[in-house]
């Protein structure tokens, strides 16, 4: 019997030459992430475990982004980011990217793609639990706790069940009113959010090999929407392009198997599918727009790792460009590079800044902001009982801040869309 | 371990997420600190909307008022436990809060990860749906060595999951216990396994 990618990645890891879903493993982990909210208690419980001889156990190994509580007053938050930087101060750290310095990125996601930590073949973890993102790069990558996480500091290592693994293979060409956003959520409301718990998505077919690496970066990071332990994506030369750009690391390409097993596969013919909302308060809420379009809105979000890309703002501007928006938008690049991006970047010459500030939407600084609520004076929080249409990637009860809020999550086509006319609206009337 | 455990069932209902177990805002308190940590406590469990709250009948408060202990140290859950973020503050706000074992029918992995190898609480599946046939205030025993869990209001028993692989990191107090005893890296003697 054949093995899938995340079987192949997990084995070579393990050192061993094969494994199979169900066995606990030992896995040798080749990147450690954390950011500022989980990244203080985890260094907390590595210098209460290892005491005060406590050795990172690769120092080039840990990389450090404060993202998520950046540009607030909260003196608690300001005094987590206080804590990241004695750390990476006293030990060292040269991948820690500081807040109020040109180093800093912005959401960690989007940042480790950017900045090249993203790698075929490898194993990475994370203190959050959309680290499964950077599947789009062929590679095996999940989110821990601070726990796990203080445990690979000390070790590099961490115990990791085999999942059984799923495939979904998007055929046919995806419509311009379509984007991976809809795909996924598609996919979230046939599956549910837990239909995958402790299980591999693999995502393939035409349709997702003609996505650009933001797309599949939108398919892959909501896999935890799901419950799934990862998602990935074989790599191909887009991707491997896109790495030799970045690294200089040697990569390992795999690639599952023909007999490889599956505990189910799902084809879905894109051309037939439809732009898609989650309605409040799940992810795997699903409808079509055309089902709630006229909704009235308070506000609109464009945002975070999986909705904050650049692709996500090109969609987005193609539909705002020579429009005013009729509720407040928030328009949050994920990383320091989008946000330059943004001014670069231009449709019939109008740089897509241009096209947000004419339009009247409210650019704010690239960290995870209103997507997770985060403090009172966090940049598009909920308020009451506001109704948004959001890019980010979850919508339960008082995600995005206020408890009474109602949250849709939509493509930035449809967000963009909704944007200029007040309500639900359905991109494919305005493209 | 433990071999029993005694005491009163908060029930909730399935996909309680981690927004719902400690709202984001509040991630931004000490750990370690003794008095700030307290406030998980204060916190925990309060993102579910009230309605939702102590099932059956809900708008029932998990913490009275100011305090950051909960007369409740079950909880009693439905599929899904613990989805949505990695957030380890969610199963230390919980055992701040006073509770000692969760029982759902299952959880999303990483919170059963970060109540496992943080020795956090014991993350119990039961064999069936039980979150509808115990009320929140019910007397439950927990015996973990029949795995199996008494209400000792209706006098119902319900058959629990064996931990399985993950028991000797239980047993052994959190993933650092655990490999201490495995002798599998070279670690201080360390805090008493708890």
């Amino acid at each position: 019997m054949g093995m899938t990618i995340t079987e192949k990645i997990l084995a070579k890891s393990a050192k061993k030459s094969k494994v199979e879903p169900g066995e606990t493993i030992w896995l040798n982990v080749d990147v450690l992430m954390t950011h500022d909210v989980c990244g203080p208690p985890t260094i907390g419980i590595w210098k209460r475990e290892f005491g005060d001889a406590a050795k990172i156990w690769d120092k080039d190994k840990l990389v450090i982004f404060p993202d998520h509580y950046i540009f607030t007053k909260n003196p608690q938050a300001n005094r987590n980011v206080e804590i990241l930087r004695q750390f990476a101060n006293d030990y060292n750290i040269q991948n820690y990217y500081d807040v109020g310095t040109d180093r800093y990125k912005g959401v960690c996601h989007v940042a480790l793609a950017e900045e090249g930590y993203n790698v075929p073949g490898t194993v990475l973890f994370g203190t959050d639990s959309h680290t499964c993102t950077s599947g789009a790069f062929g590679m095996f990558s999940t989110g821990v706790g601070n726990t796990d996480a203080a445990f690979i500091l000390g070790t590099g290592k961490i115990w990791e069940r085999v999942p059984e693994s799923l495939k979904f293979t998007f055929n046919g060409e995806i419509p311009n009113y379509l984007t991976a956003k809809d795909l996924i959520l598609k996919v979230l409301g046939d599956i549910t959010t837990d239909g995958w718990t402790y299980r591999a998505l693999e995502f393939a077919g035409e349709g997702v090999l003609s996505l650009s690496v933001d797309e599949r970066m939108t398919l892959t990071n909501m896999a935890i929407e799901a419950g799934a332990m990862n998602g990935i994506i074989a790599a191909d030369e887009v991707i491997e392009d896109y790495v030799r750009k970045r690294t200089n690391q040697k990569y390992e390409i795999f690639y599952s198997d023909s007999d490889a097993k599956y505990l189910s596969e799902f084809n879905y013919d894109v051309s037939k599918l439809e732009p898609s909302v989650a309605k409040p308060h799940s992810p795997d809420n699903y409808d079509i727009v055309r089902n709630v379009q006229g909704t009235k809105l308070t506000k609109c979000y464009i945002g975070s790792c999986t909705g904050g890309k650049l692709s996500d703002f090109v969609s987005a501007a193609k539909i705002i460009f020579g429009n005013e928006v009729k509720v407040p938008t928030f328009i949050v690049p994920a990383s320091t590079n989008v946000a330059s991006q943004l001014e670069v970047e231009t449709i019939s010459g109008i740089s897509l800044k241009e096209i947000f500030e004419k339009a009247g939407c409210t650019i704010a600084q690239s960290s995870c902001a209103a997507c997770l609520g985060g403090p009172m004076d966090t940049v598009g929080r909920a308020q009451d009982n506001e109704v948004i249409i959001s890019t980010t990637n979850r919508n339960f009860p008082g995600r995005m801040g206020s408890k009474k809020a109602s949250v849709y999550l939509a493509s930035p086509l449809t967000v963009a869309a909704s944007a200029i006319t007040g309500v639900i609206t359905d991109p494919r009337d305005y493209l | 371990m433990n071999k029993k455990i005694v005491g009163k069932a908060f029930v909730l209902g399935n996909n309680i997420d981690t927004d719902q177990i400690i709202p984001a805002e509040h991630l931004v308190y000490s750990l370690t600190d003794p008095e700030e940590k307290k406030k998980y406590g204060q916190f925990a469990l309060s993102g579910v909307p009230p309605a939702h709250a102590g099932l059956p009948k809900g708008q029932t408060s998990f913490i009275e008022g100011d305090n950051y202990q909960s007369e409740f140290n079950i909880v009693i859950g439905g599929s899904n436990f613990g989805c949505g973020s990695s957030r380890e503050h969610a199963p230390f706000a919980l055992q701040v809060a006073g509770v000692q074992a969760i029982i759902a029918e299952y959880y999303a992995r990483i919170f059963y990860r970060n109540s496992v190898d943080g020795g956090f609480l014991i993350p119990y599946e039961s064999k069936d749906k039980i979150n509808d046939k115990i009320k929140t205030g019910d007397e439950l025993e927990i015996d973990l060595i029949e795995n199996k869990v008494t209400n000792k209001s209706t006098g119902d028993v319900f058959s629990l999951n064996p931990l399985g692989d993950v028991l000797p990191i239980v047993e052994a107090g959190d993933i650092f216990g655990y490999a201490r005893q495995k002798g599998m890296m070279n670690l201080p003697a360390g805090r008493q396994v708890r």
